[in-house]
């Protein structure tokens, strides 16, 4: 049969056409390169998830290879025979160290016994572990106070996110500030808030009290810094970040523990350097008991707290929030 | 007392109180003033050693009123100024080599953070060379894991970095904690943490026999804590990632100076707080020994397989930490003495070759593969020729650096006289064939002419040739002069006694 070559176009063809319901001709062409396009895309999707599939398939495969999980039983086997022969080994030696609080120790020795003895006279301290920590091995401390300093740095590094000089949040994507982080608790709590009024001022005195009183009775600055830093969490969780930051920003942290470590540092200085040489330091060691007593040993304790305190909620913020 | 005996101790803490200076300053400040310490310092432990060179004897520095078994003290020989200008010199040339790098890989604000890592890095491992006392080594050993894994971990854009570091972190840990059990350990039988006070009580334990399981315990503990931290060879898997992925100044800090100061302070506790026959009797050397040629013989064939620059550059730093511990097994203070030399060499050599590497990724595209760094030595020609230099001194080429560490070591081997000399000649041989296996290849890929078009350049900073020319001319002073130091160590590890 003999076709017109436009056939399609005629009249008589699109009343057929209508009265079929059919769809015009071009329209189903260019529904078909939509379709086609889409169909492309579907099959590019699909070929990319096959892949991943493919991948993913291989990978369980080789997980469970004979070779592969042989290897993960043996290594599991082997680092539980690690672990084991580890914690024998060392009950083993426990049992052969000398007996606990035997006072024919060698640990009891004529290191211990001047420390004992005369603690009070050289250092002024009546808590000998604050003379001991602070006054006869105050390297180690200074090294243990450049430790904390130092893990404060590194979370920085890691979690802290980067603020501009003007102070606002360089990058947005995927950051996650306050809001989302009151997503389940948009309001504060109000029995958190008050008891926290309360409490706040005065575990901050009972830190301060714990520092100031190092060199006298039991504490020092590692305690109640810690005790401090405890606070300004409680209070940063009671009133959040809107409250502290009108105290305590980064620039806080950041002088705060600057402060404290080269005034650390600097007492250190001069008192490891006339005791070297073998000259009178002329720090006077004061009345042991009296609060202005035992020398460098209060400054050094206050310069710790600080240190610790800065330190502890500098932690907790960077886990919260990754700023301050 | 000298003023300059008050030098070491005025070094500690200006590297110390430096750190927390360069956490309040700018970056670029805080590079300036990091420079400014490690110069000081280098210049002070060189004035150190002409001193302590020309009295001939060692001194303790007391820090504090009070003297040693109740303060603290550190104390001070050739060997230990030896190693401080070599720690301080080598950190600065690092941190010239990489610092367009280091300001590239780190957010801008925590740019200063770096200088501060940096800082208390050296404070640590001046510390650690300079101590007399356990528990103050601890301490610093302490500072030390943190500030070298945060190096690491610095470069923020990297994922591969982030669990390069944590796995870095466990590793590190674990060897600090196995370190703290031993000298837990050590104090509770001997009752003091002083060097001096505690090899006595050790060599009267040893006498009567009594504690002598712990004993033997306290040393597997401090060899095996010591070696993880310094990737000796079953623990050195950490090594490669955190090496190879760091920015390009930690990868040069992290394998020519942190592990040196671990090994160091091994030496240190082998030396002057277990005693050596004591470590001979106990057989740690022996093991050692086996762990120093297997790393040889094995990070050498891991790095011919490697097909990224820098991960072959750490994998060779695994074979090179062999040597050390080859030198260490051997057990003899000629041995000893080698391992010290070879200590110096690969401090020298080995951040060369990864300041050249930063180099060759400057005109490559940022990349360190294989296939895009060809012809990377002909477009940077300096870095290029410090390849060359840094590649013959690892092979061990006289007339360069590496050359001079492998003939002591193989004199120490021949002159030990038992099976472990056949052992330690047959592994220095394969390791060398092997180490040219990949240099060569390497410098081969560096410098034939790439196939592809241009690249986009970067162009080179003074400082990094400044650095550049400085590492090529110590590896020939050390490779063409170096019987004064040679001397010197010697005399140091007879100081040790």
């Amino acid at each position: 049969m003999k076709i017109r070559e436009d056939y399609e176009q005629v009249g008589w063809r699109k009343l057929i056409h209508w009265v079929n319901a059919d769809l015009q001709e071009d329209y189903i062409s260019k529904d078909h390169v939509i379709h086609d396009q889409l169909h492309l895309k579907e099959n590019a999707a699909q070929e990319k998830n096959k892949r991943i599939d493919e991948l993913k398939s291989s990978l369980q495969a080789l997980a469970k290879t004979h070779g592969k999980q042989w290897y993960e039983k043996s290594y599991r086997i082997f680092s539980i025979f690690v672990a084991v022969a580890m914690i024998i080994v060392l009950l083993g030696v426990v049992s052969q160290l000398p007996s606990f609080g035997d006072p024919s120790n060698p640990a009891n020795n004529e290191v211990s016994e001047r420390y004992i003895e005369s603690g009070l006279q050289e250092t002024g301290a009546v808590n000998i572990v604050a003379g001991m920590i602070l006054d006869y091995r105050a390297f180690d401390t200074l090294g243990e106070s450049h430790v904390l300093f130092i893990a404060a740095v590194s979370v920085l590094i890691l979690l802290r996110m980067d603020y501009g000089s003007d102070g606002k949040l360089r990058k947005t994507k995927g950051i996650r500030d306050e809001g989302y982080d009151r997503m389940y608790e948009p309001r504060n709590d109000l029995i958190l808030q008050t008891v926290t009024r309360l409490l706040f001022p005065m575990i901050v005195l009972f830190g301060i009290y714990v520092i100031l009183n190092g060199h006298i009775s039991a504490g020092g600055g590692f305690s109640g810094g810690a005790i401090v830093g405890a606070a300004l969490i409680l209070y940063n969780n009671a009133f959040g970040f809107n409250k502290t930051k009108r105290f305590f920003t980064y620039n806080t942290f950041k002088w705060v523990s600057f402060a404290s470590l080269i005034t650390y540092a600097l007492l250190k200085t001069y008192s490891f350097y006339t005791g070297a040489n073998h000259l009178h330091s002329g720090i006077p060691l004061g009345e042991p008991g009296a609060i202005l007593s035992s020398g460098l040993i209060l400054p050094l304790n206050i310069c710790v707290g600080c240190v610790v305190a800065c330190t502890m909620y500098t932690f907790f913020t960077m886990f919260r929030k990754g700023g301050m | 007392m000298n003023l300059v005996q008050n030098f070491p101790f005025l070094s500690i803490i200006l590297t110390l109180s430096g750190g927390v200076v360069c956490s309040v300053l700018k970056g670029s400040n805080a590079r300036k003033y990091c420079y400014f310490v490690l110069t000081s310092v280098l210049v002070g432990s060189l004035l150190t050693m002409a001193y302590v060179l020309s009295t001939g004897e060692s001194y303790v520095y007391m820090m504090g009123h009070f003297p040693a078994p109740w303060g603290n003290e550190i104390r001070v020989g050739v060997l230990e100024t030896i190693m401080a200008s070599l720690f301080s010199g080598i950190m600065l040339l690092s941190l010239m080599g990489g610092m367009h790098h280091i300001f590239e890989d780190t957010e801008d604000t925590k740019s200063n953070l770096y200088f501060t890592l940096v800082s208390l890095l050296s404070a640590s491992l001046l510390a650690l060379v300079y101590t007399n006392d356990l528990f103050t080594g601890y301490v610093f050993v302490e500072i030390n894991t943190i500030a070298s894994c945060a190096l690491v971990m610095i470069r923020y854009r990297s994922g591969k970095a982030l669990v390069a570091t944590v796995r870095y972190l466990f590793m590190s840990l674990l060897g600090s904690g196995l370190f703290l059990i031993g000298i837990t350990i050590l104090y509770d039988i001997t009752g003091h943490l002083l060097m001096e006070n505690i090899a006595q009580s050790v060599s009267v334990l040893f006498q009567t026999g009594t504690y002598a399981f712990p004993l033997s315990v306290v040393v597997v503990l401090f060899s095996m804590g010591l070696a993880i931290k310094s990737a000796c060879f079953p623990f050195h898997t950490w090594l490669p990632g955190a090496h190879g992925n760091a920015t390009v100044s930690s990868s040069s800090i992290l394998s020519g100076l942190v592990l040196k100061g671990y090994i160091f302070l091994l030496i240190k506790i082998f030396y002057r707080v277990i005693g050596m026959n004591i470590i001979f009797h106990e057989r740690a050397t022996n093991v050692l020994f086996i762990f120093g040629v297997f790393a040889m013989i094995i990070g050498s064939i891991k790095a011919i397989q490697e097909k990224d620059l820098k991960r072959m550059l750490a994998y060779s730093s695994v074979a090179q930490i062999g040597y050390i511990f080859l030198g260490i097994g051997l057990g003899t203070e000629a041995g000893i003495a080698a391992a010290c030399l070879h200590i110096i060499v690969h401090a020298i050599t080995k951040p060369m070759l990864f300041t050249a590497c930063g180099g060759f990724m400057d005109v490559s595209g940022g990349s360190k593969k294989f296939s895009d760094i060809q012809g990377a030595g002909l477009r940077d020609k300096l870095s290029g020729i410090a390849f060359i230099v840094g590649a013959m001194s690892m092979i061990g080429i006289p007339f360069f650096a590496g050359f001079i560490s492998k003939v002591y070591l193989t004199t120490a081997a021949i002159e030990y006289s038992s099976i472990k000399t056949v052992v330690a000649l047959a592994a220095l041989a394969i390791s060398t064939l092997l180490n040219a296996c990949y240099y060569i290849p390497a410098m081969l890929v560096l410098f034939t002419h790439p196939k592809t078009e241009k690249v986009h350049t970067h162009p080179r900073s003074k400082e990094m040739s400044l650095s550049l020319y400085i590492f090529i001319g110590l590896n020939f002073l050390m490779g063409c002069f170096s019987q004064p130091i040679v001397n010197a160590v010697i005399q140091g590890i007879a100081m040790f006694r």
